[in-house]
């Protein structure tokens, strides 16, 4: 299934984590975004968090990738405490984030010369261009690129530090359907070329199951871990197969959306 | 493009004889008109009327204005000519040729007004003619009032913009710079910089040195300013994801808050500019003993109006330059934004 991936990733775990944030208008009282969360992706794992909006994914991410702090628990890569942001987890966000005032070759160098280590490692640079099938855009700025080849950008700018851990908040939402369902495949190219582990945000059952080895579901208010659901289907996966929209009934109605069909049943 | 037009001419030419085509085509006549007729046309009435106003003035003051003219026309004449071979001197003919028309027509307006008519009093409203004169006859002291402010002018600029650029950083990056910075930038900023000019006579010790901190001062509110507001306002999201790329504290100012500041710090370096010019002018009529500032109170002094307008269209083209030039920097360093202004 995973042809000799480069294994550099990690694993991650992230226990017992709560997080709450300070209301808007009143801000002595403090509201729970995430409750005591617990979840492990051993390493190489592609897992999907689907939930509604507002149940703490995007909270959750925010607190795997350091840029948080959580109120309680702990969270850890391999071994390691995660204490603040650092190139060994990158994040990609929905909106590509690319620094508009970079070429796409230095968007994707960004990381590179962060870390001060450009000059030795300047090879990789056209590699990953390659990877991402943007060799001819090396020198566009990014509002000429059209919103998968900007989101394209964004993956190659965080995997070229070699991320244990790739965490992917909605990449995909922004873009249309066509453009998506490529970009799936893309993703799922990266992942097994590179291994790395990957935590991907979603509001698409769909894409959660046609990518994930686990689809973890949340419910909000406050966020919660309401089931852990593995999906074991042969990839590459078949969108229309019969078990996948089996699969794909199972969520719904976990989720409430199932409609009058289950309601009556 | 260019490649596409040029076969075309000759099949033109050919309908032109038979049916008359609504808009007049490239290389018809009506269109080679239009591209060098405009200034021509506006410089030869410029010649008329000078030459109808002249004959009541002396000659030596007359003559210089005759030759520019004149020479005005033999270029307009000689372009006429060269455009029809040259297909981008005609389109930039095209272009600017109404606005040097129009600007020719002013002159031809003005001298009918002034030495024509004599409905504006003398000697505050020469003609253009006079005007001229001056410019030629004072050129030595004109160049060098323009060199002394145009040093003045970049000293005091420049001190400003570094300033500026460095308290605007602080001042939009740091939470406590900005605690304590904002007051005071908030109370000094707004005072005028001309009004400091009595205690800076005071307090400095040459009059140079005071006109060039009071320019920089004039400069470094408006700097500050913006690239505080520019710094502070950088999108969360491009520092969150420089610090998950391993961006360290010198890559998150230097490398995502200053390029994304950047469109900010211009409009405050083009109001830092703009109130640079100013204080300049202000700052050398009042204190400084040199510059066009001084030498337009110096020829008023003297009422040589001919000489304060002469001075008046050296700063108009000085100054315009230098913005000018401002403007092809940002162009250059902004390359990658959508839709900037252009000059």
């Amino acid at each position: 299934m995973v042809a000799a991936p480069v294994m550099e990733a990690s694993s991650l775990r992230v226990r017992d984590v709560s997080k709450t944030f300070p209301l808007p208008d009143d801000p002595a009282t403090r509201r729970s975004a995430l409750e005591s969360i617990s979840l492990s992706l051993a390493a190489g794992e592609l897992v999907s968090l689907v939930g509604p909006s507002g149940c703490g994914k995007s909270t959750l991410l925010r607190l795997i990738a350091g840029l948080d702090a959580p109120d309680a628990g702990e969270l850890l890569v391999g071994a390691e405490p995660i204490t603040g942001p650092n190139a060994e987890r990158g994040l990609v966000f929905q909106d590509p984030n690319l620094f508009p005032w970079l070429t796409v070759r230095r968007n994707i160098e960004a990381g590179l010369v962060a870390r001060h280590v450009l000059h030795e490692k300047r090879p990789e640079v056209e590699e990953f261009m390659r990877l991402v099938g943007l060799e001819s855009f090396a020198d566009a700025y990014p509002h000429h690129l059209s919103g998968g080849m900007a989101q394209r950008v964004a993956l190659a700018r965080a995997l070229i530090n070699h991320p244990k851990v790739l965490l992917l908040d909605e990449p995909l939402g922004a873009l249309d359907a066509f453009t998506r369902m490529r970009m799936q495949d893309e993703v799922l190219r990266l992942w097994q070329a590179r291994g790395t582990t990957m935590l991907l945000v979603t509001h698409d059952i769909d894409e959660a199951i046609y990518m994930s080895d686990r689809i973890v579901i949340m419910t909000q208010r406050p966020g919660k871990i309401e089931r852990t659901i593995p999906v074991n289907l042969a990839r590459p996966r078949d969108r229309s197969s019969a078990e996948f929209l089996q699969l794909r009934g199972e969520i719904l109605e976990l989720l409430h959306f199932a409609g009058s069909k289950v309601e009556t049943a | 493009m260019l490649q596409e037009a040029r076969p075309r001419v000759p099949e033109v030419e050919q309908e032109w004889s038979g049916e008359a085509p609504r808009k007049a085509p490239p290389g018809s006549i009506a269109s080679s008109l239009r591209t060098w007729l405009p200034v021509t046309a506006a410089t030869a009435s410029c010649l008329t009327a000078h030459w109808l106003v002249s004959t009541t003035e002396p000659a030596p003051e007359t003559r210089s204005y005759f030759v520019f003219l004149w020479s005005v026309l033999g270029v307009s004449l000689v372009l006429a000519f060269v455009q029809i071979g040259w297909p981008s001197l005609r389109r930039w003919m095209r272009e600017m040729g109404p606005i040097f028309a129009a600007a020719l027509l002013i002159l031809c307006a003005w001298e009918l007004i002034t030495s024509g008519l004599r409905l504006l009093p003398l000697p505050y409203f020469p003609g253009p003619a006079g005007v001229f004169q001056s410019l030629i006859n004072d050129r030595a002291l004109l160049f060098d009032s323009t060199w002394h402010s145009l040093i003045l002018l970049l000293s005091g600029y420049a001190l400003g913009v570094v300033a500026g650029l460095i308290s605007g950083i602080c001042i939009g990056w740091s939470s406590p710079v900005r605690y304590w910075g904002m007051p005071i930038l908030k109370v000094v900023g707004p005072i005028p910089a001309t009004a400091w000019i009595p205690l800076a006579m005071v307090v400095s010790p040459s009059a140079i040195i005071s006109a060039a901190s009071l320019i920089a001062l004039a400069v470094w509110f408006p700097v500050t300013m913006l690239t505080a507001s520019g710094i502070s306002n950088t999108r969360a999201s491009y520092l969150d994801v420089a610090r998950t790329l391993g961006a360290g504290r010198g890559y998150l100012i230097f490398r995502v808050a200053i390029p994304a500041a950047l469109p900010s710090i211009f409009i405050g370096l083009f109001m830092g500019l703009g109130a640079s010019f100013l204080t300049l002018v202000v700052a050398e009529t009042v204190g400084v003993k040199s510059g066009l500032g001084w030498y337009v109170s110096w020829a008023q002094g003297w009422a040589e109006y001919g000489k304060v307008f002469a001075a008046l269209v050296i700063m108009a083209a000085f100054f315009s330059t230098i913005m000018t030039l401002l403007f092809k920097v940002r162009d250059r360093v902004l390359v990658w934004q959508k839709g900037v202004i252009k000059w």
